[in-house]
């Protein structure tokens, strides 16, 4: 097995990395950029490299630095942790090109579930369901209405590249379409590098729901949970728990199983996200697309579980078996994640600053990933996630018990937090009773 | 009477949508400001008449910068 992991990533999700691979007795290289010299993670990591200045297309997503870091710390393999570069296939084939250890599925997968419309195709093809929609990219805006009126409105109008909720718009009319379509168009051009649009029927009322799903070294794939993300704001997950409320056990059967299919169909390997949309009205399932990467609210998953994901992506990479019996996943109690950001808890605008205070909860059931500490500076370069609260219990109740005790524990001064907004969620009527969409959060604010 | 629209956060000003000269509803997009990774549009509070434009694509704006002045 390789001896030095190389982390291409940053904040928490570094440290987390940092953190397993250490425990497993491998070290761990830390990359980061000016910005974040002194985070928590470069510190704990074995040996550090400055990659360069804060924008990230000059660090954490400059490949030439990134490789030079690992010849330079004779690290063997690449975690490249969630969003940067972590689903570029380039990246990916530039490491196992430089005779590294890619930790993560083949470029080829990365590929084929990159481009939404090619995914979605592909998946329904090995049966797995998927939405009414266009089947390749819109061309004109004539097109688009024509394919719109086929669909039926509201549509969903979707760069084809996007991801993270960032580049859609729904669209209640043709009026609206021709407005979107121009907008989301010129977005993702500018984001990224890609013009193209897709339309999808847009369900007004829905909970997201997806799939953790493991591809092992011997070419089978696991289903290892599902997980609830519809407490959203700008279409972004803030809070997710699992089991998801809403999953019956005939449904989980389903779920688990279009997954494997979908992850199957591109030969997945390693750790991977079936993203699905559940319609709260009529229980209908359709896959949305798949994520080729870890997941931000992973840790839930080993919460009930009790499995170490990222023990089980090296692993894999290594060519290993897992630490779990494949045919025997635990499950036990629920999980809750709550995303702590640096953005204020009415209108979720961020807001950057020195933290002057932080202090983290502690007991049993509760587990803090933080990026930050005291004295820390959250700056405007990157995303406003600052930490992630991760709460426990032998049920729902006691995992809500728990994570209300844990928000009024976390005490974080300085930059913006929305904390306030997770007091306010843990006690919502509608968040209680497990009936919930992804409309919750701006019903919230009504 | 002249209304100062102001950033509420650290930005980059990612869009100008409007330009001197140009009136505005309520409600219009002025301008699209970008910090970590989201798109944030400032928003005109009443109508009216843009006075004066204070940033370009591209700036960088502190909290409480002025970037247009709507009449």
């Amino acid at each position: 097995m390789f001896e030095t992991v190389l982390v291409a990533n940053r904040g928490e999700i570094a440290r987390r990395i940092i953190r397993t691979v250490q425990r497993m007795g491998l070290k761990a290289v830390a990359v980061h950029s000016e910005a974040d010299a002194k985070l928590p993670y470069v510190r704990e990591a074995d040996e550090s490299v400055a990659i360069g200045p804060a924008a990230p297309a000059q660090s954490y997503r400059d490949v030439e630095a990134l490789l030079e870091a690992a010849r330079q710390t004779g690290a063997k393999a690449v975690h490249p942790g969630y969003g940067f570069l972590a689903e570029d296939a380039a990246f990916a084939r530039r490491v196992q090109k430089a005779g590294l250890v890619w930790v993560g599925p083949s470029p080829e997968a990365i590929e084929a579930m990159g481009d939404k419309i090619r995914a979605r195709n592909l998946v329904a093809e090995a049966g797995v369901p998927v939405s009414r929609g266009t089947t390749r990219p819109v061309g004109d805006v004539e097109e688009a209405v024509r394919s719109a009126h086929d669909i039926g409105y509201p549509v969903m109008v979707k760069a084809s590249a996007g991801g993270g909720g960032m580049g859609m718009a729904v669209a209640g009319d043709e009026g609206a379409l021709r407005v979107e379509l121009e907008r989301v168009r010129g977005f993702a051009q500018r984001m990224f590098g890609d013009p193209s649009v897709l339309l999808e029927r847009f369900f007004p009322r829905v909970r997201h729901v997806e799939v953790q799903v493991l591809g092992l070294a011997d070419g089978r794939v696991v289903a290892l949970g599902e997980r609830d993300c519809s407490v959203q704001r700008r279409n972004q997950k803030v809070a997710e728990e699992t089991p998801s409320p809403a999953v019956t056990p005939e449904l989980r059967e389903q779920l688990f199983a279009a997954a494997v299919r979908a992850a199957e169909a591109v030969g997945y390997r390693n750790a991977g996200t079936v993203e699905c949309l559940l319609d709260a009205d009529s229980g209908e399932v359709v896959f949305l697309e798949m994520n080729t990467r870890l997941q931000v609210e992973h840790p839930i998953t080993e919460m009930v579980t009790g499995i170490d994901l990222v023990e089980q992506q090296l692993l894999v990479a290594a060519g290993r078996p897992v630490t779990f019996d494949p045919d025997a996943v635990p499950a036990a109690g629920h999980a809750l994640e709550l995303r702590v950001n640096a953005e204020d808890p009415v209108r979720f605008l961020p807001g950057p600053g020195l933290i002057t205070a932080w202090e983290e909860p502690h007991g049993p059931g509760i587990r803090v990933d933080a990026g930050y500490t005291v004295g820390n500076t959250v700056t405007p370069h990157y995303d406003s996630l600052m930490a992630k609260l991760v709460v426990h219990g032998a049920d729902r109740a006691e995992a809500l018990d728990r994570a209300r005790a844990a928000v009024a524990a976390f005490r974080v001064e300085g930059p913006k937090c929305n904390l306030p907004f997770f007091a306010e969620l843990l006690v919502h009527p509608e968040f209680v009773s497990g009936d919930y969409d992804t409309g919750i959060v701006a019903r919230m604010r009504v | 009477m002249a209304m100062e629209v102001r950033a509420e956060m650290v930005a980059n000003v990612w869009k100008v949508v409007v330009a001197q000269g140009d009136s505005v509803a309520d409600g219009d997009t002025l301008v699209i400001l970008e910090s970590m990774k989201m798109e944030i549009p400032v928003l005109a509070e009443g109508d009216g008449t843009v006075a004066a434009m204070h940033v370009s694509e591209g700036d960088v704006v502190q909290e409480g910068d002025v970037i247009a002045v709507i009449e």
